[in-house]
């Protein structure tokens, strides 16, 4: 089996890998990092956004070996250990964003993303469009919207990081 | 109010854990030398199986086993049941067909598992399970349930396809009214096929302990009790005591997670079998097949009035298709889930429903948010939103005029409702929706080319599910109470131990809140624990809004009696008489005086046993209770929905949605707004996005998020949210319920919207863009006023 290596959470790491092996399978058997999920196999929805050198990808549909030498930011990575959270996860708590929290990790993942594109001011609207590639079943979107407005403001206000930069 | 109490939106405790990654769900859990199940499904929708070759497959790197149903059969493993008992007009017992975990000479839908291979890895399972060589003997299906009774025979048990006939209501009166009735109004309604598509897909653990034979099972399920009930009792796994069933982090349920599936057998068995841990978890693709579907009722329905519009009668035939085999409780969803809520919030003298149940070569079907009372709300929301536009009333003064307004209100199918005021929640949504502004709003619409209309959905629901004398009476096979268990611990943190289960509704939360405040200690001591049969009593679960109606009343008669004891404990540090004992703030004081001992200090004693002799008090603070509710709880509300269509592509946009919902006493806002947003979104999903399709063949060709259309973020508005509040006068802390009414409001008022703006009532759910483009070509839009 081909062996593979990243930075995953700011981590070097290696694995022998066969070589059809996604991303988010190596996430999650081989690194136990179980907090990015899988629920679908058609990259529809989101659950495992993660952020390669920065940028949001759906982990289930990128193989390993791709990340070869990258820089991979989970769910688990983006508030230091012991540290404050992140000002997204609050925002998500704050505004109850979530509810079963499955699809919550990649909500995540994916709003950062947006911040990222379109900056700290988002409108209603536009936060509603570019969440396309994320379903969520229990929430209706209406609090995760107003989290993620709340985040990216609070972001600008912290001067956190975009995630994995 | 506390700023942790009753009434308090405090923030979830649970969210932790899932904003960073660190939530415990099924397939999150690793256990030692684990092994992977793969199954091979049937792609047929009926066929028969001539023969399993497993030789090939049993050769492929890291397979460990390859099982059938032959083998399931052998070893005695028992087939899954439907616990609802539903008699026939005639008086004989639904046909309950055998449903094997593993198929056995034959399958009835596509996704039936005939054969599960067991391997070092899931990709080796997959590999091996395309070496499985399955001889099917196609056979003609029939997956229409309009169809289903000339279709071919699936099951030797039920000719005609026929599980029941059944009927609720006096036909003969419903009759005279009907022929002395000013205006018949009548609609045909199909309740679309729905998939429930919780983000986590359902998995199963298994694992055996040689040692002590002891079966464990981690399983994506709402009521991990009644699970490990069936599995023992019905299956004949193992039995109840060597059989522990946890739930843990679950990501979302609606329904699909209640009901006992074959792949959790499968792997307990398996598990067994191989002598290593077992675990499954559904692709989505294999949650399509196998979850088991929601709706599917084809409807026809007639309201009979006089010529002031007060309704007389009504008229309901209903055809509800179960799927391929009996699902845990499909068989109470169509009957009385559905056709006792037929009354809706009217006074209406004379009610009848036919519900002839029906097998189809599909995907079983069952309980799915609201369950049966989505579909009683829209046959009797649309019958009066229509009687309403055919007679020349407004829809908002019709449904006045029709209110129910004194209580408590017997109706003519079985439910007395207890409390409510529907004028209060239709005229606050009334005003919160501007309905005076809306002919504006409608004339503006009209001049960028939009057709603007408006919905009504005044909704009731049966929920706190539910007094068990009640539902055995009506066939149920179990109670439907409640346990908790209350563990004070000697430094005065405290364990609640619940027999309800969340997965995603916030219990850790707001119960926390409940304790805190009655209790008088920070809301941080105390914890809730569910979802794990050695840990927790029986309990039944949580689906049909029952966990703050009827899990919450456990947990209130449990501290009920935790302060009885802790006053006898704190009689004897005090030296008082116990009567004169009073608990406040979480003190107990000596009436009069100003000798008083806190909470914890009581707690301490209660263990410590110093200041008591154990002849006249048991040491300990701990208590258990067993509540079960004396009536269903009613939820009532009214949901306005406003939309705009595009004459030229049919496309509809939700331009407004106010909710108002009387939900009696209301934990926490927070959460409860945020089940009404949900619920609101899965109902609009079905009004607009959602529905399940299987052509001739039987196959099911919205297999895939790709194909079924689940509402994305830009698919819905954001939502007015407003409460009115009788309290519920059947449960100690007055509350309804609120996890279902979105759904079960949401698709009547957007189809009563769309057809208000498109001025035909002929539109199918899901009214996509091309049923509104196709619906507008046959009607004359109605003008703007």
């Amino acid at each position: 089996m081909p062996a593979v290596s990243m930075t995953v959470n700011g981590k070097a790491v290696t694995g022998d890998v066969e070589a059809r092996t996604l991303l988010v399978q190596f996430l999650r058997e081989n690194l136990r990092l179980t907090g990015t999920h899988v629920g679908c196999d058609t990259s529809q929805c989101g659950a495992c956004v993660v952020h390669i050198d920065g940028i949001a990808a759906k982990s289930c549909t990128t193989l390993a070996l791709q990340c070869e030498g990258a820089n991979i930011t989970t769910i688990e990575g983006l508030a230091e250990p012991n540290g404050p959270l992140h000002p997204m996860q609050e925002a998500f708590r704050e505004h109850h964003g979530l509810q079963c929290g499955f699809c919550t990790p990649g909500m995540i993942m994916a709003a950062l993303d947006i911040v990222r594109r379109r900056g700290n001011n988002l409108d209603e609207h536009t936060i509603r469009e570019q969440l396309d590639g994320n379903i969520c079943r229990c929430t209706g979107y209406h609090n995760i919207v107003k989290a993620i407005a709340a985040g990216a403001k609070a972001m600008a206000k912290s001067g956190a990081r975009q995630a994995a930069e | 109010m506390s700023a942790t109490g009753i009434g308090a939106s405090v923030r979830r405790k649970e969210d932790f854990r899932f904003i960073t990654g660190k939530g415990q769900y099924t397939d999150d859990v690793i256990r030692p030398r684990e092994t992977r199940a793969v199954f091979v499904r049937s792609p047929h929708a009926h066929a028969k199986i001539k023969n399993i070759d497993t030789s090939a497959a049993k050769t492929m790197p890291g397979v460990i086993a390859v099982l059938t149903g032959a083998e399931l059969a052998n070893d005695k493993i028992g087939n899954l049941i439907c616990g609802w008992m539903i008699h026939s007009k005639d008086g004989t017992p639904m046909k309950m067909a055998p449903h094997p975990a593993l198929a056995v000479g034959k399958v009835n839908h596509q996704g039936d598992a005939v054969a599960v291979v067991i391997a070092e890895t899931q990709v080796q399972g997959r590999d091996a399970a395309e070496k499985v060589k399955v001889d099917y003997e196609p056979l003609p299906p029939v997956a229409d349930p309009a169809k289903a009774k000339s279709g071919p025979q699936i099951h030797d048990i039920a000719p005609k396809n026929t599980i029941y006939e059944w009927a609720l209501g006096d036909a003969k009166a419903v009759d005279a009214a009907f022929s002395s009735a000013k205006h018949v109004t009548k609609l045909d309604i199909v309740n679309n096929r729905l998939v429930p598509n919780a983000i986590e897909p359902r998995a199963a653990l298994a694992e055996y302990d040689a040692g002590t034979d002891q079966l464990t099972l981690w399983n994506t399920t709402q009521n991990p009790h009644v699970a490990r009930l069936v599995i023992a009792a019905f299956v004949g796994m193992a039995p109840e005591h060597k059989l522990r069933v946890i739930a843990p982090d679950v990501g979302g349920g609606f329904g699909s997670k209640i009901f006992i599936y074959p792949e959790e057998v499968v792997c307990l068995w398996a598990a067994r079998k191989v002598g290593r841990p077992v675990k499954w978890t559904a692709d989505r693709s294999e949650s399509f097949v196998t979850d088991a579907h929601g709706r599917d009722h084809v409807t026809h329905a007639e309201l009979a009035l006089d010529a002031n519009g007060k309704i007389l009668a009504m008229r309901v035939k209903t055809i509800a298709n179960l799927g391929a085999y009996m699902s845990t409780f499909s068989s109470s969803v169509p009957t009385y889930l559905y056709a006792t809520l037929l009354s809706g919030q009217y006074e209406i003298p004379h009610i009848y429903c036919e519900v002839d149940a029906v097998y189809t070569n599909t995907v079983p079907v069952d309980a799915y948010r609201g369950a049966g009372r989505p579909e009683a709300t829209f046959v009797v929301e649309r019958l009066v939103e229509v009687a309403a536009r055919q007679m020349g009333i407004d829809p908002a003064d019709l449904r006045k005029r029709n209110f129910i307004k004194s209580f408590p209100h017997q109706t003519p199918v079985i439910m007395a409702y207890d409390a409510g005021d529907y004028n209060a929640s239709l005229k606050k949504a009334l005003e919160l929706a501007d309905i005076k502004g809306f002919n504006k709003r409608r004339r503006e619409a009209a001049r960028y080319g939009k057709l603007r209309g408006i919905g009504y959905s005044t909704y009731i629901e049966a929920c706190g599910i539910a007094p068990s004398q009640a539902v055995g009476s009506l066939g149920c096979g179990v109670g439907l109470w409640e346990s908790a268990e209350v563990r004070v611990n000697p430094t005065g943190s405290v364990e609640v131990l619940t027999g309800t289960h969340a997965h995603g509704q916030g219990h850790e939360t707001t119960f926390a809140q409940l304790v805190s405040e009655r209790l008088g200690i920070p809301f941080e001591n105390v914890s809730i624990v569910h979802g794990d049969t050695d840990k927790v009593q029986f309990g039944m679960g949580t689906y049909g809004s029952r966990s703050g109606a009827v899990g919450m009343s456990a947990i209130v008669k449990a501290l009920d009696k935790i302060e009885a004891k802790a006053k006898k404990v704190a009689a004897h540090m005090l030296e008082a008489a116990e009567g004169d004992i009073v608990f406040k703030d979480g003190k107990f004081t000596v009436a009069g005086t100003d000798k008083s001992a806190a909470w914890g200090d009581v707690a301490l004693n209660a263990y410590i046993a110093h200041k008591f002799a154990g002849q006249e008090l048991e040491p300990g603070l701990k208590e258990t209770s067993f509540y079960d509710p004396t009536n269903f709880t009613f939820p009532a509300g009214c949901h306005i929905c406003e939309v705009e269509v595009d004459c030229d592509t049919g496309k509809t946009e939700i331009v407004n949605w106010t909710a108002v919902d009387d939900f009696g006493t209301v934990i926490n806002p927070m959460i409860v707004e945020g089940q009404v947003h949900g619920g609101i979104a899965q109902g609009i999903g079905q009004a607009l996005l959602e529905g399940a399709v299987y052509d001739k063949e039987g196959q099911l060709v919205t297999g895939s998020l790709m194909d079924y259309c689940m509402p994305h973020a830009h698919d819905l508005p954001s939502f007015k949210v407003g409460l009115t509040e009788t309290k519920a006068p059947s449960n100690p802390l007055g509350i309804k319920g609120c996890g279902e009414a979105g759904a079960i409001a949401a698709p009547a008022a957007v189809i009563n919207a769309i057809t208000d703006a498109i001025g035909t009532e002929e539109l199918v759910m899901p009214a996509s863009g091309q049923a509104v483009w196709a619906a507008l070509k046959r009607a004359q839009p109605r003008q703007a006023a």
